[in-house]
C-alpha cells in the first residue's frame, strides 16, 4: 500500500499532472451531461484541435522559460503568413508539399530572427518587440495573400485530417514531436542553457552559457513552430486564412502556464502543455454542451482556469 | 567583565530541522547588555540558523526565547524582534537594489515620514556611515544596485545601527567583514567596541579568528547544531579555538612555492590585461601556473577587471589578451553564481555540461559521478547532492561554486573574493587545491579582501580607483606595502 501511496504522491508533485486531471474532470462532466453519447467523437475532435495548440505552446514554453519578460506575441501573424506561404507554394499540387512546408518553416524562422534582432540590437523589451512584429508580419501576410484562399493539395489535406482508430494521425505525430522536445529541454546542453538563463541571466553568462545564441534560437524556434502550425492548420481547415492564428495569441501563453511552466522562467514543462491544450478545448466543449450563453461561457472559462492554477499550486514562492 | 549584568537575550533548548538535516539540536545562548559575543563554527554548524531564530525570521521547532527577561514564545516575529531592539546584518544582503541608500534606510524606520523624509533618512544614514566608516565614499542618493558589494555591505551595517523611535539593544553581525577590505573591517570593529562600551550588545559571526579573539568579550563555538564551548575570549587562543571547532588541520602557512616566482619569465603569458579606459596605470600579467592576487581596497576596479578578462576570453580585445578557457568563481553568489531552482549537482555541473554528453544527451550518471566527486573534495555538507542548492548554508553554496569552476576545463580561473562565508577548515583545503592545480599549470587570478590570502599568491597587483598602481612579487609583498599603495596619491 505504501509504495502505491508514494507513487501517487510523486505523481501529484509533478506540475503537469493537474492540467491532465483538469482535462479529465471536464471531459467527465461533459459526458455526464450527454450520458456518454459521442464520448469518442468529442475526444477525437479535441485531439484534432489540441494538436495545433501544443505545437505553438511548446515554442512559447521555450521562450517563457528564458525568464521574466520573455514572451512571443507574434505567433498569430506568423501563423497567418506561413499558412499563406505554404498554400501558395504548394499551389494545390501534391508534388510541391515538401517545398511548401520548407517555405513555411523558413518564413517562420525568418520572423523569429527578426524578433530577436529587435530585442537584442534595438534593445526593445520582448513583449513590445514581438507585438510590433505581429503587426508588421500581419500586413505582410495581407499583402502577400491578397485575401485569396488557396486550397491545399489533396494529399496534404488528407494527411492533416487522417485518423487511425479515431486518433488523428497528426496527434500521434505531435505526441512524438513533444516527446523529442521534452528530451531537448531536459537532456541537452541547449535545454539546460534555457533553464539557466531563465533563472539568472547574469549568472548563466558567468557560468559559460552561450546566452545570446540560446536566446536567439529560442525566438527562432518559437516562430518556426508557429510556421509548422500555420502550414498544418491551413491544410486541416481547407486553406489559409488571415484570422487562423487569432486565438493563439493568449491561448499559447495560457497553455504554457496551466501546464506547470514557471512564468518567472527557469522551469519549463512539456507534458503539461498537452494536458492544458486538451483541458482548454474540452472546457469549451463542455460549456457548449451545457448550452451556456457566450457571457456565461467566458466567465466560467476564466473561473475554471483560476481554479486549476490554484489547485496546482502555481509557482512555489522563491526564497 | 563586571558580575551580574542585565540579560538581553536568553535562548534555551532551541531546535530546528530542515527536512532530514538537524540545523539546531537544542542550543542555549545568553547575551548580556554591553557584551560583544563571538560566534564561530564551520559552515553549516548552525550559526546563521540560530541568528535567524533570534531575529524572528525563522520559528524554532521547540525551545524558549527570552528577551529582556520576558519569554516571547508564539508571537515572536521580525517585527517583535525589531521592537525589542534587535537588529541584524545577514550574509545575504537585504537592501533593495532599485532604491537609493536613503530610501533603504527609511524602510527600517517607519517613524521617518512626512515632508522631506528622504532628506532626513539620507542625513541619518550618511551620519552613521561617517561615524563608522570615515571616508566611505557612499552618497545617500546612490542607487544601491550601482554600489560595489563592499559598499553595499557598509550601507547595510550602518543602517542596522541607526536609531529613531525604537530602541537598539543588540546587533547581530553575520560575517560583516567578509566583503570589506582590511581598512574598513578595522573601522567597523573599532566602532563595535565603542558602542559595546556604551551598553549595546553585539553578536559577531566571523571566520576570521583574529577578529573574534581580538574584539569579543566571550566566544561561543558551535558544531553540528550544538554549542560545544562557551568561554571568555581571554581563555581561548587561535589554536584552542580551531580545535574546539573540530579541526585538527592547523594553520600550515605557505612554504613550498617560493621557487616559481624566481623563473617567472620562463612560463608563457596567459593573461595580459589593462583596466579599460585607464591608460595611465599599469597592466596585469599572469603567466601559466601562477597564482595572481588582486588587492587594494574593496571596489577599486578588481571585479571589473576580472569581468573584462572573462568577457575577452575567446575574442579579440584591444586591452585584454587571454589564451585559454576561463571560469569564474563568483563572490556575490546570489547575483552572479547560484541557480536557485536547481539541485546542488546541477549547479556544480553546469559549467561542464559538454563533458556529460553522450550522443548529444546529458548523461545523469556522469553528472552524478562528478557531483559525488566534488562533494567529497570540497566537503559539501549535504545528505544528497540532488537537494536544492538553497538547502545549503551560505558557505556550502560557495563551495559548490568553487567546485563548478575547479571541475571545469578552464585553464584560467578567476576568483572574485570567493571565500566570503567559507570556514577556515575549508579555506585551508581550498588553498591546497588551488596550489596543487597551479602546479599542474592552471592559472589563478584571485581578488581577495583578506590580507592573509595574499600569502598564497606568487604576485600581487594593487588596485586604486580602477588602476593597477603596484606590482609586488611574492618576495617583496608585505601588508604594509599593499596598504601604502592602496592609499598613495601618486603611484
Amino acid at each position: 500500500m505504501s509504495t502505491a501511496m508514494v507513487r501517487i504522491r510523486v505523481l501529484l508533485a509533478r506540475p503537469w499532472i493537474w492540467s491532465f486531471l483538469g482535462a479529465l474532470a471536464v471531459w467527465l462532466a461533459a459526458e455526464l451531461f450527454t450520458g456518454g453519447q459521442g464520448a469518442g467523437e468529442l475526444l477525437t475532435a479535441t485531439l484534432s484541435f489540441a494538436v495545433f495548440m501544443v505545437i505553438v505552446g511548446i515554442g512559447q514554453m521555450f521562450v517563457i522559460s528564458t525568464g521574466p519578460g520573455n514572451v512571443d506575441l507574434s505567433i498569430p501573424a506568423t501563423i497567418a503568413l506561413t499558412g499563406a506561404v505554404a498554400m501558395k507554394t504548394m499551389g494545390g499540387a501534391d508534388a510541391m508539399i515538401l517545398p511548401g512546408m520548407l517555405a513555411a518553416l523558413a518564413a517562420g524562422a525568418f520572423v523569429g530572427a527578426c524578433n530577436y534582432g529587435l530585442i537584442r540590437l534595438l534593445r526593445i523589451p520582448p513583449i513590445i518587440a514581438t507585438m510590433s512584429a505581429n503587426f508588421l508580419v500581419m500586413s505582410t501576410a495581407i499583402a502577400y495573400g491578397r485575401g485569396l484562399k488557396v486550397k491545399p493539395p489533396p494529399l496534404f489535406a488528407d494527411f492533416t485530417t487522417a485518423q487511425v482508430a479515431g486518433i488523428p494521425v497528426l496527434a500521434i505525430c505531435t505526441a512524438i514531436f513533444a516527446a523529442v522536445m521534452g528530451v531537448v529541454l531536459h537532456r541537452t546542453v541547449y535545454g539546460r542553457s534555457v533553464h539557466a538563463i531563465g533563472q539568472n541571466r547574469r549568472a548563466a553568462r558567468l557560468a559559460g552559457v552561450a546566452v545570446d545564441r540560446t536566446r536567439f534560437l529560442v525566438y527562432v524556434l518559437s516562430a518556426t513552430f508557429a510556421g509548422l502550425c500555420g502550414a498544418l492548420l491551413a491544410g486541416f481547415s481547407g486553406g489559409s486564412s488571415l484570422s487562423a492564428g487569432e486565438t493563439y495569441l493568449l491561448a499559447s501563453i495560457a497553455v504554457v502556464v496551466i501546464g506547470g511552466t514557471s512564468v518567472a522562467g527557469g522551469r519549463g514543462n512539456v507534458p503539461g502543455i498537452w494536458g492544458a491544450a486538451l483541458f482548454m478545448y474540452l472546457l469549451e466543449a463542455m460549456l457548449n454542451t451545457y448550452g451556456a450563453g457566450a457571457g456565461l461561457r467566458l466567465i466560467l472559462t476564466g473561473l475554471i482556469i483560476i481554479l486549476v492554477i490554484t489547485i496546482a499550486g502555481g509557482d512555489r514562492p522563491q526564497r | 567583565m563586571s558580575g551580574s549584568k542585565r540579560q538581553i537575550v536568553r535562548l534555551q533548548g532551541v531546535a530546528k530541522r530542515f527536512g532530514a538535516v538537524h540545523a539546531l539540536a537544542g542550543v542555549d545562548l545568553d547575551v548580556e547588555a554591553g557584551q560583544c559575543l563571538g560566534l564561530v563554527g564551520h559552515n553549516g554548524a548552525g550559526k546563521s540558523t540560530l541568528m535567524h531564530v533570534l531575529a524572528g525570521t525563522l520559528a524554532p521547532d521547540r525551545g524558549a526565547i527570552v528577551i529582556d527577561g520576558a519569554p516571547r514564545e508564539g508571537q515572536y516575529s521580525v517585527a517583535a524582534a525589531h521592537r525589542l531592539g534587535i537588529r541584524c546584518v545577514f550574509q545575504e544582503l537585504s537592501l533593495c537594489p532599485n532604491l537609493t541608500v536613503a530610501e533603504n534606510a527609511r524602510i527600517l524606520h517607519p517613524a521617518v515620514k512626512g515632508w522631506g523624509w528622504r532628506g532626513r533618512a539620507g542625513r541619518m544614514i550618511a551620519d552613521k556611515l561617517d561615524e563608522i566608516f570615515p571616508g566611505h565614499g557612499v552618497s545617500a542618493d546612490d542607487v544601491v544596485g550601482d554600489l560595489a558589494l563592499g559598499k553595499r555591505q557598509m550601507v547595510e551595517i550602518a543602517r542596522a545601527f541607526t536609531v529613531t523611535d525604537e530602541p537598539l539593544h543588540l546587533v547581530i553581525l553575520d560575517e560583516p567583514t567578509s566583503s570589506l577590505d582590511s581598512v574598513t573591517a578595522e573601522q567597523l570593529l573599532v566602532f563595535v567596541r565603542k558602542i559595546v562600551d556604551e551598553g549595546v550588545s553585539c553578536i559577531l559571526i566571523s571566520h576570521l579568528l583574529g577578529e573574534v579573539l581580538g574584539y569579543c568579550d566571550r566566544i561561543v563555538v558551535m558544531r553540528d547544531g550544538q554549542v560545544v564551548a562557551a568561554r571568555a575570549a581571554g581563555e581561548f587562543d587561535r589554536h584552542s579555538l580551531v580545535s574546539a571547532m573540530g579541526d585538527v588541520a592547523e594553520d600550515k602557512k605557505t612554504a613550498a612555492h617560493e621557487a616559481r616566482s624566481a623563473n617567472r619569465d620562463a612560463a608563457p603569458v596567459c593573461v595580459r590585461a589593462r583596466p579599460r579606459g585607464k591608460a595611465a596605470g599599469g597592466e596585469l600579467v599572469a603567466h601559466r601556473g601562477e597564482i595572481i592576487g588582486l588587492s587594494g581596497l574593496a571596489g577599486h576596479g578588481q571585479t571589473e577587471l576580472l569581468l573584462q578578462i572573462y568577457q575577452a576570453a575567446g575574442r579579440r580585445d584591444r586591452d585584454t589578451e587571454v589564451t585559454g578557457p576561463v571560469a569564474l568563481v563568483a563572490g556575490d553568489r546570489q547575483a552572479d553564481g547560484v541557480f536557485h531552482l536547481w539541485s546542488i549537482a546541477q549547479n556544480v555541473t553546469v559549467r561542464s555540461m559538454r563533458r556529460m554528453l553522450w550522443h548529444g544527451l546529458i548523461q545523469p550518471a556522469r553528472e552524478a559521478a562528478m557531483a559525488a566527486d566534488w562533494r567529497q573534495r570540497m566537503r559539501i555538507r549535504t545528505p544528497d547532492m540532488n537537494n536544492p542548492i538553497l538547502s545549503l548554508s551560505g558557505g556550502n553554496q560557495q563551495k559548490a561554486l568553487f567546485a563548478r569552476a575547479l571541475g571545469s576545463d578552464a585553464e584560467i580561473v578567476l576568483m572574485d573574493d570567493p571565500m566570503r562565508g567559507v570556514d577556515i577548515g575549508t579555506k585551508l583545503e581550498v588553498y591546497d587545491i588551488i596550489r596543487a592545480e597551479a602546479e599542474r599549470g592552471r592559472t589563478f587570478l584571485w581578488y581577495t579582501t583578506e590580507m592573509d590570502e595574499l600569502d598564497n599568491c606568487d604576485h600581487v597587483y594593487v588596485f586604486r580607483n580602477g588602476q593597477v598602481v603596484a606590482d609586488l612579487p611574492r618576495g617583496e609583498m608585505t601588508e604594509q606595502k599593499v596598504l601604502q599603495s592602496s592609499f598613495e596619491q601618486v603611484a
